[in-house]
């Protein structure tokens, strides 16, 4: 596959790759997606917008520059200030993550100045460079000095830099991941119209998606964090809705699978703390529409839920045979499940 | 909102609210129970009027600058936890004193139309997700965008803020159209003259007892939102 290396959220040759339930590989282009949709069904999209999570400063005791990546957090409650967070040498994100420096030792009750923000460090989360950070303040100045001061996570493989607005998707509402749920970025309104006239309803769920990706391999193995989740009462009402009718489940993004199954498709919050993989019950969802993942990247084991390996093998040749675009901004993958469904709220 | 239900206040967010009309709404709707931000591009007055008003959001930021948009679209979401209202009053004269149109440089045009056109159609656009998902759970959602009557009638040495208004006034209705069926409502609303600094700009030396009271603007803007919101459907 190639880097999707330009921040065009829906670019018109975009494409897509369909592996159907019995692993038959198709492909089309992503203009077509509403197609693969049968009435009844029904989509559901994370429409978590995304933070300016990555901050520049200076860790005080050794006055050394560093670079902190927001990565987490227990809830959403405006007031709730303590994050987990990745910190990283000087330099910025010109640099591979691979090949960035260490940050200076870290310490609890380390003080780090980053811009108008003054966060410290209560603990060191049994990684040297994974720590939880408190903000102090009232919230509303500690939210103004993140929107501020903060930029978006930023990926070396990109041509230039990406703004608040390159990575918000057009259905982006509460700022709560810390990368963008960026399988949303296929949306756009018309789409969203094309599924209501094709009988197919859609719904949100808000989950704060956490950093992907480190560089740091030890680090990487303890991806993803736990996320915080929500599930509206009227999406959990559409998914009921659809299990009665027979429609399929069909999830944008892995964020989305995440909260799925381990809400179980039931309205209310909760922290995404499970691991999917091969032979997770996906319980309520049918199928994934995904970016292209590469064997080798923390989220292609979601997709191990969803079909053999030996079938994902074949897609995955078929993507590189074909050059799909990878990474935030690529093509996209719709990824039937080859598991029977499990009737919602079934133990 | 006039029935204040605190398990489920409604949450609003308001551009140009540390004076006027603006103002004169983040007191009105707090008052009815609200969870009210407001938006303004001076520090000092947005504290001073988030100090004065114990539970309202200040933030800063300017709604002509492209650069500002996400950044309020993020403090006014973070801190209500959503958005079911937003209302757009934040506003440009043009060119003051008030000038004919061919005595009018472009720049006073250009930012007549960043303010109250550009501006508005980004954070709405920005905020329309928070407010779909309003919608979709049932809790309605609302965008008003302040007119004026010179949006529809031709008022000499109006020009750059009566094209301006005339813009934003048919983009809402557009939106209306195109979102009617996400389930997001767009009002536009001619407040009237009012006794407000914008009006003190336009004219100076009017006499206020000919003018409104913004207090009684906002009452009856207060009571659209409630309206539109009683009406969404399910």
């Amino acid at each position: 596959m190639i880097a999707a290396a330009r921040p065009i959220q829906r670019p018109f040759d975009a494409r897509l790759l369909v592996i159907s339930r019995n692993g038959a590989i198709a492909h089309a282009a992503r203009s077509s997606l509403a197609e693969f949709l049968q009435p009844g069904d029904l989509v559901i999209a994370n429409d978590a917008a995304t933070l300016p999570a990555s901050l520049h400063g200076i860790h005080l005791p050794s006055g050394a520059p560093i670079e902190v990546r927001l990565a987490g957090r227990s809830s959403f409650a405006p007031e709730d200030l303590r994050f987990s967070a990745v910190v990283f040498g000087a330099g910025d994100w010109r640099t591979r993550t691979e090949d960035r420096p260490p940050s200076p030792p870290l310490a609890p009750g380390d003080i780090l100045a980053l811009g108008p923000l003054v966060g410290t460090v209560d603990g060191v989360l049994g990684h040297q460079r994974l720590v939880a950070l408190n903000f102090d303040g009232p919230a509303d100045s500690v939210w103004a000095g993140i929107a501020q001061h903060g930029r978006p996570i930023q990926y070396a493989y990109l041509d230039r830099t990406l703004a608040l607005w390159d990575v918000w998707t057009p259905i982006a509402a509460l700022p709560v991941a810390f990368e963008t749920p960026s399988a949303a970025f296929a949306l756009d309104w018309r789409f969203l119209g094309t599924l209501r006239g094709r009988g197919v309803e859609f719904a949100t769920i808000t989950l704060a998606a956490g950093i992907s990706s480190t560089g740091d391999p030890a680090l990487d193995a303890r991806l993803p964090l736990d996320e915080p989740y929500r599930v509206p009462v009227s999406t959990a009402a559409a998914i009921r809705r659809a299990k009665t009718r027979g429609g399929r489940i069909v999830a944008v993004g892995t964020t989305v699978v995440r909260a799925l199954v381990h809400s179980g498709g039931r309205a209310g919050e909760g922290v995404a703390d499970q691991r999917i993989g091969a032979g997770t019950p996906l319980r309520v969802v049918d199928a994934m529409l995904s970016g292209t993942h590469a064997p080798d990247e923390s989220h292609y084991q979601v997709l191990r839920a969803f079909q053999r390996d030996d079938v994902l093998t074949r897609a995955d040749a078929a993507l590189e045979a074909s050059n799909y675009r990878t990474h935030e901004f690529g093509d996209s993958v719709l990824l039937f499940s080859h598991q029977d469904g499990v009737p919602t709220g079934s133990p | 909102m006039n029935h204040i239900n605190l398990m489920n206040p409604i949450r609003v967010a308001i551009t140009g609210g540390t004076s006027g009309l603006g103002l004169a709404l983040v007191r009105e709707l707090r008052r009815r129970g609200a969870r009210v931000a407001f938006v303004a591009r001076t520090r000092e007055r947005v504290d001073h009027i988030a100090r004065d008003h114990p539970g309202t959001h200040g933030i800063v930021g300017d709604v002509a600058r492209k650069e500002d948009i996400h950044r309020v679209a993020l403090q006014i979401s973070a801190a209500l936890g959503g958005l079911d209202v937003l209302v757009n009053n934040a506003s440009s004269l043009g060119p003051t004193p008030l000038a004919l149109l061919a005595d009018t440089e472009c720049e006073d045009v250009a930012l007549a139309l960043e303010t109250n056109v550009l501006g508005p159609f980004r954070l709405t656009k920005a905020l329309l997700g928070a407010l779909t998902a309003s919608a979709r759970e049932g809790r309605g959602a609302v965008v008003l965008n302040i007119s004026s009557d010179a949006a529809i009638n031709a008022y000499a040495q109006w020009g750059a803020y009566g094209a301006s208004k005339a813009a934003l006034r048919h983009m809402s209705a557009i939106w209306g159209e195109e979102l009617a069926v996400e389930g997001v409502r767009f009002l536009s609303l001619d407040p009237g003259d009012m006794d407000t600094p914008l009006h003190a700009l336009a004219v100076p030396g009017a006499d206020p007892a000919t003018l409104r009271r913004p207090e009684t603007a906002a009452r009856e803007v207060a009571d659209a939102i409630t309206a539109a919101l009683i009406t969404e459907p399910a």
